[in-house]
């Protein structure tokens, strides 16, 4: 990391939600300014939310973009340990797991992280 | 609004949802004048399977079980008002669905109301059977059938509605074709002009969960406020004959429609953007834009159509074994640790026999795996407040019930002030899926004598 910039987790530049159907889940990620949309398309990869995933064995991570809605929808296969039909998890359908996504730590230059910062922004 | 804009108020998106959304909804579309429709969306994928038991034990039930609640208050406003009511509250008995309506009809002086139920959905008859063997996968087709259901689309809803019905009562249909007939009865669509079809699809997916889309699954304090969410309103959609149409909520209601509610929503529960399958159409919304264009106001723009597939998805359940869950608390200096050790302790004594899973409620739970990577690379959080949860499932209900006697006996032969044991033993259902030819499960619709 270099001095001009600062790693903070993505909830202070996105909000996201979770949907399933069986196994799999789709997770939005919609930033909320959209100059910030750039970052998301370079940092938020499938390989990067792969990796934030990877206890829960996702047979695949796709990333689909639009542009025009300026948002990402990632797709998960097989990541709710059989979902409603098998998964032992209290949460059977996966919703939380968008707010494991907005963990994730995104670099981001310093001014950015403190315009956020001074907005009070939790998280 | 323009003279001929079809108004749609959506008062349930899930069989468990607020019985008082309806009656904003009803009286905002009266105050509008022009056409007005109310849906109520309450079937999930095991909700059927739910209603199909219900229905075993009595004939006269199997529907929705808030239907009673949800209709009652708004029922005689809107059967005045020439306000439709369409709904998929019918679950696995339409026919006792429309009766039970019939019945508070005449509780409340009209004894004429034109009730018309769907069907052709249900395939867990011998006939429904016989047609699902040769579709679903061997080792399936062997199961003992709780239920099966075909996801109807649009047609026999708008053509119930356009031979003057005021109450349509379905079982298993796409939730967005609850829009998409009342859209096709009002509008007079060709059947396969797929980007008008593409447009209702994608507002009916915004309201088939209710307040998902005006500040429900949003809130989050500091960040993504709400006003007054303990109030909030249901959606109403606001369809032109072009297909285009406004996303809004009723009046005098908390809540908040703008583009971000609305993005969420539109996202939720799709996979590819560019085909959104429905029975209806596959909707495309790759290039769709979202415009607020007023307050509470919402357009949802560039929504295309394609044709629509040739199978129908159909949804079969089955007995699914026994669920056991037990739960118990460790709070304090070396909770967790604490914790850890009842967790421990349950593993040794059956661990071998059933396949446990383990919990950290308060350090570590919701986001972890079943077969416990998380939790064994997770590092000690020194949590204080630790609610040890263990779950399993089986087919026999005395293997989970010793999971649930283990949890228990923590109380004395665990570690120090563990507290507060809660366990459950649940049925589980589990369901497949399978395709099959649309001319082959055939929708029709009848008026109730």
């Amino acid at each position: 990391m270099t001095p001009t910039t600062r790693q903070i987790e993505l909830h202070h530049l996105a909000h996201s939600r979770t949907g399933d159907k069986g196994g799999t889940a789709n997770i939005s990620l919609i930033p909320y300014e959209a100059e910030c949309f750039a970052l998301l398309l370079e940092q938020v990869t499938e390989e990067a939310v792969y990796e934030l995933f990877r206890h829960r064995r996702p047979a695949s991570v796709r990333r689909y973009v639009l542009p025009k809605l300026c948002a990402l929808n990632f797709v998960l296969e097989d990541v709710l340990d059989g979902g409603v039909n098998d998964s032992l998890n209290l949460d059977t359908h996966g919703k939380t797991l968008s707010f494991l996504l907005l963990s994730l730590k995104i670099e981001v230059p310093a001014e950015l992280a403190m315009r956020f910062a001074r907005k009070g922004a939790a998280g | 609004m323009t003279q001929s804009t079809l108004a749609i108020g959506c008062a349930a998106g899930f069989g468990g949802d607020r019985t008082d959304a309806a009656l904003p909804i009803v009286e905002t579309l009266i105050a509008r004048g022009g056409a007005g429709v109310l849906i109520f969306e309450m079937l999930a994928e095991r909700t059927l399977a739910l209603a199909q038991l219900e229905r075993r034990k009595n004939p006269e039930l199997g529907f929705a079980p808030l239907l009673e609640l949800m209709v009652r208050p708004v029922l005689r406003r809107c059967l005045e008002n020439d306000i439709p009511i369409v709904s998929n509250f019918g679950a696995a008995n339409p026919q006792a669905a429309a009766r039970l309506i019939q019945r508070i009809a005449a509780e409340q002086g009209i004894h004429n109301a034109r009730i018309a139920v769907v069907e052709g959905d249900d395939l867990s008859d011998e006939r429904g059977r016989k047609l699902l063997r040769a579709y679903l996968k061997p080792a399936d087709a062997a199961r003992e059938i709780v239920s099966a259901n075909v996801y109807l689309g649009a047609e026999a809803i708008a053509d119930a509605l356009r031979a003057g019905a005021q109450i349509v009562v379905t079982g298993r249909v796409a939730d967005p074709s609850l829009v998409v007939g009342p859209a096709l009865a009002a509008f007079d669509w060709p059947a396969d002009d797929w980007d008008k079809l593409g447009r209702a699809t994608m507002a009916g997916h915004l309201l088939e969960c209710g307040a998902q889309v005006t500040g429900g699954y949003f809130a989050d304090p500091g960040c993504k406020d709400v006003p007054e969410l303990h109030n909030v309103g249901f959606p109403i959609a606001e369809l032109e004959a072009d297909g285009s149409f406004v996303i809004t909520k009723a009046d005098h209601t908390g809540g908040i429609v703008n583009a971000q509610t609305v993005k969420e929503q539109l996202l939720y529960e799709l996979h590819d953007p560019a085909a959104y399958l429905t029975p209806d159409v596959v909707a495309d919304i790759s290039d769709a834009e979202v415009e607020v264009i007023g307050e509470n106001r919402v357009v949802v723009a560039n929504v295309r159509g394609h044709r629509r597939p040739d199978t129908l998805k159909a949804t079969v359940c089955f007995a699914g074994g026994w669920l056991g869950e037990a739960e118990i608390s460790y709070a304090g200096p070396n909770a967790e640790q604490r914790a850890r050790l009842a967790a421990e302790i349950i593993r040794r004594r059956i661990g071998n026999e059933l396949k446990l899973r383990v919990d950290l409620i308060g350090s570590l739970s919701v986001f972890a795996d079943d077969d416990g990577n998380a939790l064994a690379a997770f590092s000690s959080a020194n949590a204080r407040d630790v609610r040890l949860r263990v779950a399993c499932v089986h087919d026999d209900r005395s293997a989970v019930e010793q999971l649930t006697r283990e949890v228990t006996a923590l109380y004395t032969c665990g570690p120090a002030g563990g507290g507060g044991v809660r366990t459950t033993i649940t049925p589980r259902l589990n369901s497949v899926s399978c395709f099959i030819p649309r001319e082959l499960v055939p929708a029709r619709f009848s008026f109730l004598q």
